[in-house]
């Protein structure tokens, strides 16, 4: 009798998950998605507790448990740690996913259907793949595992011939569903592969690969749905693969790269000695000279990037841009979209910071806005704002989508040191008669910058 | 082909579809948010997970299906609640803390 109703349930969950994605589309709805996509979540557990099949709640009670442990802490963690988290939480998912396949292969082998046990094996191979990379994701995130990339000789046709190996035992058990001596192979292909695909990847494109993992961990549940028939885990399914997708082509678009090149590229070795030759000159400054042209400014524009979140600078800047809004100072900032270590992550440090939404501005929307900018206050960010991507062919990030900073009255860039950025690569934006050097740690210059203007005003 | 598949596949294109046109409207400022939803909303593997923890068929499977409903429920209770966390720290311009 109940159990009848299990199928509108899952379609009210379904209904729900769209909904979610849906709601989250703008920050006044957004909050709303959340608590329906907790509610279709709360209704496919709840359907799922109903079905004939579960013949004991034991084990499942203790999974409830240790998962809700150890999920509460991963909520909790500081928005600095957000990429790290995401990268362990796809790890969590794509297992899930990979031991569920695993499970149902042990269980039904060998009478399964060809169809059903291509889904199967794409289930487990994307789960286990996804949950290795995903693990090493976050270890370069969390800094544990070096974070440039590390290749060898013949990495792509190690990396392409493991896959192949993969794909090539996968096709053997559809073929042949009843060789469960094949089944432990082809996981451990599909683990070490995951690995590898992750070793060449160096920290900048992170964003890239995280967004990747995010469609595969989804899709992974989609197969799942195939197997189990379970219509409401194909849409799930479907729904993160494509926000995964649409996430990681736009992380690519705005490095101008391709996949391939993000996953077999190897960024970040290519030029580093090149452009060291050359002996320029900049203008350094101290926090005084800076906070003088700072407050002679009607409008500044921030632009800030992962250095910012590395000094834990962020709580300043909110400082400095209270200080210059009361001063009557139009101040925005102005966020690329590879800011920081996965898609949107510099928002969400700046929202944190109690930096409203609405002072935030895309690169689309600010670029236009820089020539009439008195002040670009660049904090923490190099490659994305470096012009030689609009005009120099010879660089590695021509081509790339940056923010004109170049075209702002005056430019300041706050930096340890004369350090080239990730891609390795000198920035003629520091060598610019119009661009002030301020050297020193973020937050101990934006705490400088605030003291001068603090004290300005009051006496 | 039989029908069951045939009516999986509609519902997988359909659905990727649909994804792709709901999630290229979500503004750029939340994408971070994006993601750890989405990520909550594919631990709907839990539906499986329960299946194969509580079905009870093999002591291997049980004990798969057990690490597998950790697994997702880590995710359920994780991505939920930071997506909110997260969502909660943004405010408009001329507005107090929440």
């Amino acid at each position: 009798m109940i159990e009848s109703a299990i199928p509108v349930i899952y379609l009210a969950a379904a209904a729900s998950f769209i909904l979610a994605l849906k709601w989250l589309s703008a920050v006044a709805t957004a909050r709303r998605g959340v608590l329906v996509g907790v509610a279709g979540m709360a209704l496919a557990v709840g359907g799922t507790l109903l079905r004939p099949e579960i013949v004991s709640y034991r084990w499942i009670a203790v999974a409830f448990v240790a998962g809700t442990a150890i999920g509460i802490p991963m909520a909790l963690m500081p928005m600095t740690a957000v990429p790290q988290r995401t990268a362990l939480s796809h790890a969590f998912g794509a297992l899930a996913a990979a031991l569920v396949g695993t499970a149902e292969y042990y269980l039904r082998a060998p009478r399964i259907g060809r169809v059903t046990m291509g889904a199967l094996t794409l289930e487990v191979l994307l789960g286990f793949l996804t949950f290795t990379a995903s693990l090493m994701a976050f270890g370069k995130l969390q800094e544990i595992l070096p974070t440039r990339p590390i290749t060898y000789r013949n990495q792509n046709v190690l990396n392409l011939a493991l896959l192949g190996l993969a794909v090539g035992a996968g096709v053997w058990l559809v073929a042949r569903p009843g060789a469960t001596w094949l089944f432990p192979v082809f996981a451990g292909l599909a683990l070490v592969f995951g690995v590898l695909l992750i070793i060449p990847i160096g920290g900048a494109d992170m964003p890239t690969v995280i967004s990747l993992l995010n469609s595969y961990a989804g899709l992974s549940a989609a197969a799942m749905g195939f197997v189990l028939d379970n219509k409401l885990l194909i849409i799930a399914g479907s729904l993160d693969g494509s926000s995964g997708l649409i996430l990681s082509i736009i992380m690519c678009r705005a490095m101008n790269r391709s996949f391939t090149n993000v996953l077999f590229g190897a960024f970040g070795q290519v030029k580093a000695a090149a452009g060291a030759a050359e002996e320029r000159t900049v203008r350094s400054a101290t926090p005084a000279d800076a906070a003088e042209f700072l407050r002679a400014a009607e409008r500044v524009i921030v632009v800030p990037g992962y250095g910012m979140a590395v000094a834990q600078a962020q709580h300043k800047v909110r400082e400095l841009y209270d200080v210059l809004a009361k001063a009557g100072v139009d101040v925005k900032f102005a966020i690329h979209p590879v800011a920081g270590r996965m898609p949107g992550h510099m928002n969400v440090l700046l929202a944190e910071a109690d930096i409203p939404y609405d002072r935030l501005a895309e690169m689309e929307e600010i670029n236009s806005e820089f020539p009439m900018a008195d002040v670009a206050l660049v904090i923490g960010a190099n490659d994305v704002t470096n012009p030689a991507a609009r005009h120099d062919k010879a660089s590695p990030i021509y081509g790339m989508p940056i923010l004109d900073v170049d075209k702002a009255r005056t430019v300041m860039v706050i930096k340890r040191s004369m350090n080239p950025g990730f891609a390795g690569i000198d920035n003629e934006l520091y060598y610019m008669d119009r661009t002030l050097m301020v050297f020193g740690d973020a937050k101990a210059v934006v705490g400088g910058l605030v003291k001068e203007l603090a004290g300005g005003a009051g006496g | 082909m039989t029908p069951e598949i045939e009516l999986s596949l509609y519902v997988f294109v359909l659905a990727t579809f649909l994804g792709l046109e709901i999630i290229r409207r979500v503004s750029p400022l939340l994408h971070t948010p994006l993601m750890s939803l989405t990520n909550a909303i594919s631990a709907i593997a839990v539906v499986g997970s329960l299946l194969v923890a509580g079905e009870q068929k093999s002591t291997l499977s049980t004990i798969l299906g057990t690490i597998a409903v950790a697994c997702s429920m880590i995710n359920i209770v994780g991505g939920y609640l930071i997506t909110y966390r997260m969502l909660r720290m943004f405010r408009k311009s001329g507005k107090g803390k929440p």
